[in-house]
């Protein structure tokens, strides 16, 4: 499948959308900006791999990056102390050290990508890239990446419990006799 | 009928969602608005549905007269994308509903792509609570994000069940599914919830709350003139595009006798709209902190059983 000429030109077009986005996280003066700043950049991202023929994997980065960033930005503004009146705040700090290393890695992966000997492309791409792309993936350790979902769904699920405030052992006491329970925030379902 | 040029196709969808968002504004406000002037328990039915018949024109005429409000220090960018999100949403949301044999977007992954729409109003109305920079709004973006984590989870279940039945996340294939039984009949709470998250992501009704009348609007609180028309009718549209997928996902979208099927859909979408009204009219709007227990209690467990009820089904029966 190739994308064609006004494909090339979207594509490198929201390649800049991405890039510019990225660095807007740093130049804003807001926490709220800064995020969604990143959101935009992503949904870029997930735009460009839609181009690419990868429905399920372009829509899915859109629905992810947008929960996730509307998530983060809640924890950024709470944990970063920024209130409401758009305190400008700066976002970049070790400004030498971070430029040094940037430049640095940036100049080792471009020597790497103009030196590296790249294949030619073998054979036409797969009616379906989606399910190729996974088979690709995990095809021959499905088995493995079942186990390691349910270990950790159970590490999410402890680190929860762990976490909670108003787990059961709180709200009804060690020995879970205590009735009513000392609950500190009333919910809907009536417990 | 001959086939439609796309730009065509995509203005009568445009255009259709206005006219049917129109008629719900006039039902919500007949049925559930005390309307000013001629409200309270004198007034006759007539004089009732003669105001909520002019109240969307006379109220936007209103609001583009009035000036835009400023705030102090508002985060104008954030505000905007926010006020203006919600009728992109419901527009994108429209152009994935199947009219008839045509549709304006068929994707292969349409589900999916109604899913990252309905998540993206939940950056748009946290933007709409942040750009004002002012406390109410604040507390209204913040209250929706809380609400929308406990809906957004059994609403992906819910829409899992009609995927698994149809085997394919394409939209067109979901109503071709329902060829003979539509998917509310076995998949009544998946519909439930599903309705019931229409109204979260349209900040109305019985999930409302974060525009809610406690915190002086909410969200709406600092808004006036055009951008409150904007937030006002994206609700209203984002309520009846989000009523047009149920109708797709479970009520057999276009099928139906005598009417033709590009017909079928808007008067579906009309009756379920009517039927969210009415909810509105038996539940109260539910608190925040109050609807999140209920949906990671009851509502998640409850889509969970659903699908695995769906996937026996169709496992059981060798597939659709």
């Amino acid at each position: 499948m190739s994308i064609g000429l006004l494909g090339t030109v979207v594509f490198w077009m929201l390649a800049v959308i991405a890039v510019l986005c990225g660095a807007a996280v740093f130049r804003v003066d807001s926490m709220a900006r800064a995020t969604y700043a990143l959101a935009v950049s992503f949904i870029a991202v997930g735009a460009q791999v839609l181009i690419l023929g990868l429905s399920y994997i372009g829509v899915i980065t859109v629905l992810m990056m947008i929960m996730e960033m509307a998530i983060m930005a809640v924890y950024m503004i709470m944990f970063m102390g920024m209130n409401p009146a758009l305190m400008p705040m700066n976002m970049v700090h070790g400004n030498k050290a971070a430029a040094v290393t940037a430049a640095g890695v940036f100049a080792a992966l471009a020597t790497g990508i103009l030196l590296a000997p790249w294949p030619d492309r073998a054979g036409v791409p797969d009616p379906d890239p989606t399910a190729a792309l996974g088979e690709a993936l995990i095809g021959s350790k499905m088995l493995v990446m079942i186990v390691v979902s349910a270990v950790l769904l159970a590490t999410v699920v402890a680190a929860l419990v762990l976490a909670l405030p108003r787990g059961r052992y709180d709200r009804f006491g060690d020995d879970l006799r205590r009735r009513p329970p000392a609950d500190p925030q009333p919910g809907g379902v009536g417990r | 009928m001959a086939e439609l040029a796309v730009p065509l196709l995509v203005m009568l969808v445009a255009a259709g969602l206005v006219v049917l968002a129109t008629v719900t504004a006039v039902l919500d406000a007949a049925l559930n608005e005390p309307l000013p002037h001629t409200g309270g328990a004198g007034s006759s039915a007539s004089t009732r549905w003669a105001g909520a018949l002019r109240l969307p024109l006379v109220q936007t005429v209103r609001l583009l007269r009035r000036r835009r409000r400023t705030t102090i220090a508002a985060d104008s960018l954030l505000w905007r994308v926010g006020v203006a999100g919600l009728p992109v949403v419901a527009l994108l949301m429209a152009a994935l509903v199947p009219i008839g044999p045509r549709v304006v977007a068929d994707s292969t992954v349409g589900i999916v792509w109604f899913n990252a729409l309905d998540v993206a109003v939940w950056a748009v109305v946290w933007m709409a609570g942040w750009g004002p920079n002012s406390a109410f709004p604040l507390v209204g973006g913040y209250r929706f994000l809380a609400q929308a984590l406990a809906y957004e989870l059994p609403l992906m279940f819910a829409l899992t069940a009609p995927a698994v039945a149809a085997g394919s996340l394409r939209l067109t294939d979901v109503v071709a599914a329902q060829h003979g039984l539509w998917f509310v009949v076995w998949m009544p709470a998946a519909f439930a919830v599903f309705c019931l998250a229409v109204a979260g992501f349209s900040v109305w009704g019985p999930l409302g709350h974060p525009a809610g009348a406690d915190i002086a609007g909410g969200v709406l609180a600092e808004l006036s003139g055009v951008d409150r028309l904007l937030m006002l009718a994206g609700r209203y549209a984002l309520l009846t595009a989000g009523a047009a997928i149920g109708v797709t996902l479970f009520l057999g979208g276009g099928a139906g006798p005598v009417l033709p099927s590009w017909l079928w859909v808007p008067v579906k979408t009309v009756l379920l709209v009517a039927g969210l009204l009415l909810l509105r009219r038996v539940l109260p709007t539910l608190r925040a902190d109050r609807f999140v227990e209920v949906g990671w209690l009851i509502l998640l467990p409850v889509t969970l059983v659903q699908v695995l009820v769906v996937s026996v089904v169709v496992v059981g029966t060798g597939g659709s």
